[in-house]
């Protein structure tokens, strides 16, 4: 039983398939390399303001993030958008991460956030070698009322699965959502992508371009924790196996729209602000603008996240449906060096 | 006796002429959508063949260009285009979109302080400060504005009237070009966001103005009264680092959402990155507002601060033609 479960971790834990596990015996738990890079990034949407005043904080005086052996480096990864105070200048930075994108030659003509990837991918990976960083935390705000949420795009990443449910101990009682987007469709390539052990912290509900105290000092908390968690897994600890309550991304909801492609009605009151709460069949879900009610017509219950998130309008997406999902934590601990 | 009384009563009262023509305005910032799709949904409505007697209701969306890119401004603040030195500037190919806009607005519904101007304009905003409904005005004495704010007590948003004390060349906002105007400003909501609550509060509050309007045009008699009027006097700005401009400090949790609570000197306003806590330094207690404002940070304005009077209004009614 204890070799099978080692067999699977080292089958599938992290996305690379070569050099990140080694196995020592007598190892009961999945043993992972130690952590020695780790970046902070804010900025990748240039108008969600607690990461990029977080990093700009951290790159004046970086003694809160730093953690024995470890190296963290706080980085703007979309000064063009921050500049301005926009989400992006040319194209989404958060999507801009395919192979395509990062493959294709330096020119004049790229977007900029096309030239942008390019460059974060030759500082910070390259994707998919043993060259990219360890650890990648994207820090992002939403309108939403998601609250933290923490956003993995594995379920079979272990050493992503034991941080995040200890960032969760560690945050109680103020609740954090884990959400995860492993869809086939509706995954993307985000900025975070270029290393081993990507995590995005989404913090809500704050308004684009505006700054407020209570989510700035939440996403710092977090933080906080994440950085915990490395330096105990660096020092030794060994994580035993566990579960992670997570909310897997199902289906994207869009507002329905006439014929010209506007929107013909809003979020419904009953159903706005209320991000992983039970939507069943049947429920409220919008309102017209004169003031008929739309009901959910799944098939099943769904855990809405994302509701009315500003960013999400051109995206056509007026929140995104989730099942809940109990995701289980391979025990792990540092290989020795 | 009855008769004596009522006579007694259209003696004391003021009287105005009918507000024959009221424009609607929405997106004068292109990111506020309530304003926008009350604008779109009335004229859907209007197309449908709904009437409107007593009153002719003119629908604008002011800054279609900043609409149709879900921006604030393209080029400037077009809310900020209406002295009546920007609407007699000479107008060249540099000149900025939005002050060629301010002048095309201001023949659609002025000339600003002409005859010719429309008799109301109601120009729609969102903010994303906790503010409630607020009219925004430039008069405290305008009769009309403040009748309305008393007719606009509702039941699911509080409603306030807010002074601007500017002369009228000055005022530089798009109600300033009617005989009579306010901005009806509702929030809080992010900016690129609409929110049904919202949006339902503004259509409900349109409608009881419009209400409003139709039957001081038929000839009703308004009573006297008051209304709380909140004076703007100053505004303060984020704590900024010297070199980069950069705020150092965010509104303080126990002021965030707090606006039109008392501030008494001393009291927090700023949490800094470091955890210092900045205080209130004024001499008075002010009423604070549009507190944590997403579009003043490059205006630098992290609030503003009013003082409260009752103004007293007296009893109005249309003068007949």
């Amino acid at each position: 039983m204890q070799t099978g479960l080692l067999y699977n971790a080292v089958q599938t834990s992290g996305h690379l398939g070569w050099g990140t596990v080694a196995m020592s015996s007598p190892c009961n738990a999945a043993c992972f390399p130690r952590v020695r890079r780790v970046a902070i990034f804010g900025g990748t949407h240039g108008n969600e303001m607690s990461g990029i005043t977080l990093v700009n904080m951290w790159m004046k005086n970086g003694a809160e993030v730093q953690r024995n052996g470890v190296l963290t480096k706080p980085f703007i990864t979309n000064p063009g958008a921050v500049e301005k105070c926009t989400r992006y200048i040319d194209t989404d930075l958060n999507r801009a991460f395919t192979p395509e994108n990062l493959s294709t030659p330096s020119g004049d003509g790229l977007p900029y956030e096309v030239q942008r990837a390019k460059e974060i991918n030759q500082l910070f990976g390259p994707k998919g070698s043993p060259d990219a960083y360890d650890v990648i935390f994207d820090l992002h705000n939403t309108t939403s009322n998601m609250g933290s949420t923490l956003i993995l795009e594995s379920s079979t990443d272990h050493f992503n699965l034991q941080m995040v449910h200890y960032i969760k101990k560690a945050a109680a009682p103020e609740s954090c959502a884990v959400l995860l987007n492993e869809h086939p469709q509706l995954r993307y390539a985000t900025t975070r992508s270029v290393s081993t052990h990507p995590v995005g912290l989404e913090v809500g509900p704050q308004p684009q371009g505006v700054l407020r105290s209570n989510i700035f000092e939440s996403m710092r908390m977090i933080v906080k924790h994440a950085l915990d968690f490395i330096e105990l897994f660096n020092s030794g600890v060994e994580f035993p196996t566990c579960t992670v309550e997570a909310f897997r991304v199902h289906e994207s909801v869009d507002y329905p729209r006439d014929t010209n492609g506007n929107i013909t009605a809003m979020v419904h009151p009953r159903l706005q602000d209320c991000d992983w709460e039970p939507l069943n069949p049947g429920d409220p879900m919008f309102q017209t603008f004169d003031g008929w009610s739309i009901p959910y017509a799944g098939d099943g219950p769904v855990y809405p996240a994302f509701i009315n998130e500003a960013a999400y309008y051109e995206k056509q997406q007026a929140f995104v449906a989730t099942r809940r999902e109990t995701l289980a934590a391979a025990a792990i601990r540092k290989a020795s060096e | 006796r009855e008769r004596e009384r009522e006579r007694e009563r259209e003696r004391v009262a003021v009287t105005l002429p009918a507000l024959s023509c009221v424009a609607l305005c929405g997106g004068t910032h292109g990111n506020e959508l309530s304003g926008i799709y009350l604008v779109q949904e009335t004229l859907k409505n209007k197309r449908k063949g709904e009437a409107m007697e007593a009153v002719t209701v003119v629908t604008v969306i002011s800054n279609p260009r900043a609409v149709q890119q879900r921006v604030r401004y393209t080029e400037t603040d077009l809310n900020r285009c209406f002295t009546y030195a920007m609407l007699s500037a000479p107008v060249s190919e540099r000149t900025p979109y939005e002050i060629i806009r301010s002048q095309e607005l201001n023949s659609l519904l002025g000339p600003k302080g002409s005859g010719q101007a429309v008799d109301l304009i109601c120009d729609l905003h969102n903010t994303t400060a906790n503010m409630g409904l607020c009219l925004i005005t430039y008069a405290d004495s305008d009769w009309i504005c403040l009748h309305i704010c008393k007719h606009l007590q509702m039941a699911t948003i509080p409603v306030r009237y807010i002074h601007y004390d500017i002369p009228l060349s000055e005022a530089f906002s798009l109600e300033s070009v009617g005989k009579h105007g306010f901005a009806m400003e509702i929030g809080p909501q992010p900016h690129g966001v609409i929110r049904s609550n919202i949006f339902t509060a503004m259509q409900e509050a349109v409608h009881l103005m419009l209400d409003w309007v139709r039957l001081f045009n038929s000839g009703t008699q308004f009573d006297e009264g008051s209304v709380d009027v909140y004076t703007m006097v100053k505004n303060i700005d984020y704590p900024r680092d010297p070199y980069t401009h950069n705020i150092t400090a965010a509104v303080h949790p126990e002021l965030q959402d707090r606006d039109f609570c008392l501030l008494y000197p001393g009291d927090p306003i700023f949490l800094s990155f470091s955890g210092e806590i900045l205080r209130y330094k004024g001499k008075e207690p002010l009423y604070p507002f549009f507190i944590n404002e997403c579009a003043y940070y490059e205006k630098g304005v992290a609030l503003l601060l009013a003082r409260k009077s009752k103004v007293k209004i007296p009893a109005i009614q249309c003068s007949r033609a």
